[in-house]
């Protein structure tokens, strides 16, 4: 656990010293406060539109950095050479990935949390509930951990990161249409496009789930159970992903 | 009474087999390297550039996997991540973090050794100073050059008092003075308790430093042995200078190697003809300059080795 926090408070302190987040971080404020302004050029409902950009452009910048630093994280550990002397210490190669993960994680959250920040006290400003919306960016900081997962299993298992950004946009892109599958499997009748259909759909994380913005725009309460529910649901797919990680980086030469 | 203390690194029948992509295209490095390593050694690993030593030291400090084969490290199966608690490792050309200093990787490193604050503040600042990197201690990596590269990961190696040593190219990229600490630092070890095994090019460096080399080829230990079984005990030639000796001719087992006036440098194999070309000397009246004697360098033996190899690959493909 020490070797755990040790990696992961560098990993924390590389992405805080990289100067890419920080303009990431400015740029999605400035959305964030320019949804104000379009708010006020649009008729209608100026507090969905408010609520829906902030809430988006959190999530969007949040998912955008996971996979980006989350591909490359431990490709670049190895084609530098920076993780010889770690990993040759007592380690295994399991409690490397951990670490990483944490790391980029915590950075993630903190990141996410500045910006959440902005954007509740924008609200506050104009005299919006702010309740409501807490589901939405408690949900959205689950669906970081998963895609951060997601990214940094394919980093441990590709030594190309562009491969690796492919495949873990395909599959955000995918985790996102899940829910669809059910509904081309009717479409489709019995047979084996249903069968490999609904394969598809169980083996894919469902991350349209942890996306309750459209009902917190209109009103809808989310329930507790929900959101326990889906917490769970997020932190399965996170250990799933990190023992399959732990594995492939276990059988991988460091050359 | 060596060979009654438990060897503190043992490999058995290492092989490993690179795969290019699709498994297409194999080169096998090692093919059942054996290697046995006893407490307070020095050893030196050595063998042409490819021969396979890197290949071998990732292996032991499990960067990567050996495709057949075990070892055992201080007590433990290679496999088994405790065998790489009492470890120092340098890899070779290391790099580490840009972003950091060379106090702040330090720290990182003592951290992962498991050092509490106390001992990480007071064991980093003695490396730092150990190193000759005191100076620079603050300045950032990506600003650091080769050789101050190499210092800090000699440091990084030494922290938490290793029991084993394994040290891929530790002379490569340092300056004189920097060759000389480190040589320093090295014959220091034994009397630590640690055991050292490290890979060179330099093997004038590696004559002074070892109890014993292990000579790499094809894989496998071609050579390997204290330096007196590798070189012979004592001197089997001579070289002597001798001055007034223009008329002086050589004799059986002497040679004369160059002349200059009169002053003659013979090479002299043998202990008779040693006495036969002092008696000449003598009777001639001849002025003794030097007597040096000429023992095997591990460079002239190491170069024999790949020519004999070299002549042997030759003949199987000339019939
Ligand atoms: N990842 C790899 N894929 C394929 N071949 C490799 C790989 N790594 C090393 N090799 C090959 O293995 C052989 C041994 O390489 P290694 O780096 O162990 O040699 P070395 O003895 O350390 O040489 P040097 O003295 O130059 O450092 C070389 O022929 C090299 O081409
Ligand atoms: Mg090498």
């Amino acid at each position: 656990m020490r070797m755990v926090m040790a990696v992961a408070v560098m990993t924390f302190r590389e992405a805080v010293r990289d100067r890419i987040l920080y303009l990431l971080l400015a740029f999605a404020l400035v959305m964030i406060a320019a949804a104000r302004f379009l708010a006020l050029l649009t008729v209608g409902s100026e507090v969905r539109i408010v609520a829906d950009t902030g809430m988006a452009a959190i999530a969007f910048f949040g998912v955008l950095t996971a996979i980006f630093v989350g591909v490359s994280l431990i490709t670049k550990e190895i084609e530098q050479r920076t993780a010889y002397t770690i990993l040759a210490r007592p380690m295994t190669r399991g409690t490397f990935v951990l670490g990483k993960y944490l790391g980029l994680l915590m950075t993630l959250w903190v990141n996410a949390g500045v910006m959440s920040l902005g954007f509740v006290l924008l609200l506050a400003l104009r005299g919006d509930p702010i309740l409501p919306v807490l589901p939405a960016l408690w949900l959205t900081a689950m669906e970081l951990a998963v895609v951060t997962a997601l990214a940094l299993f394919f980093s441990a298992l590709a030594t190309s990161s562009i491969l690796g950004i492919l495949f873990t946009l395909g599959l955000y892109v995918a985790g996102h249409l899940v829910w669809s599958f059910p509904l081309l499997a009717g479409r489709l009748g019995p047979g084996w496009g249903t069968r490999a259909v609904m394969a598809v759909y169980y083996v894919l994380p469902n991350l349209d789930r942890f996306n309750v913005r459209a009902a917190v725009i209109h009103g809808d309460p989310v329930p507790l159970e929900f959101i326990v529910l889906q917490t769970a649901y997020g932190l399965g797919w996170v250990i799933l992903l990190l023992l399959a990680a732990a594995l492939a980086f276990s059988r991988r030469d460091l050359t | 009474m060596r060979s009654s203390d438990e060897p503190v690194l043992t490999a058995r029948s290492l092989c490993k087999t690179f795969r290019g992509h699709l498994s297409m295209g194999r080169t096998q490095v090692l093919r059942g390297l054996d290697l046995t390593v006893y407490p307070g050694e020095i050893y030196g690993f050595i063998g042409a550039n490819g021969a396979g030593k890197t290949t071998t030291i990732k292996i032991l400090a499990g960067l990567i996997h050996a495709s057949a084969g075990e070892f055992r490290l201080l007590g433990y199966d290679g496999a088994d991540p405790r065998s790489r608690r009492g470890l120092g490792f340098l890899p070779e050309n290391p790099n580490f973090p840009g972003y950091l200093s060379g106090r702040e990787f330090l720290d990182f490193q003592a951290r992962l050794v498991g050092l509490d604050r106390d001992r990480r503040r007071r064991d980093v600042d003695r490396l730092l100073d150990e190193v000759g990197m005191a100076g620079r201690a603050d300045t950032p990596l990506r600003k650091c050059s080769k050789g101050m590269m190499q210092r800090l990961g000699i440091a990084q190696a030494l922290l938490g008092d290793p029991v084993l040593l394994i040290l891929d190219e530790p002379m490569s990229g340092l300056d004189p003075a920097g060759r000389r600490d480190l040589r320093d630092l090295i014959l220091a070890q034994p009397a630590r308790g640690t055991t050292v095994f490290f890979s060179s090019h330099i093997l004038s460096d590696a004559e002074v430093l070892c109890d014993r080399v292990g000579i790499l080829r094809e894989g496998r230990l071609a050579l390997e042995g204290s330096l007196d079984t590798i070189l012979g005990p004592g001197a089997a030639a001579w070289d002597v200078t001798a001055t007034r000796a223009g008329g002086l001719a050589a004799g059986t087992g002497t040679t004369a190697i160059s002349r200059q006036d009169d002053r003659v440098l013979f090479r002299v194999e043998g202990e008779a003809a040693l006495a036969n070309l002092l008696d000449r000397l003598r009777a001639a009246g001849a002025g003794l300059h030097s007597v040096t004697p000429r023992r095997l360098t591990l460079e002239e033996r190491f170069l024999d080795l790949e020519e004999q190899g070299a002549r042997e690959r030759h003949e199987e493909r000339a019939p």
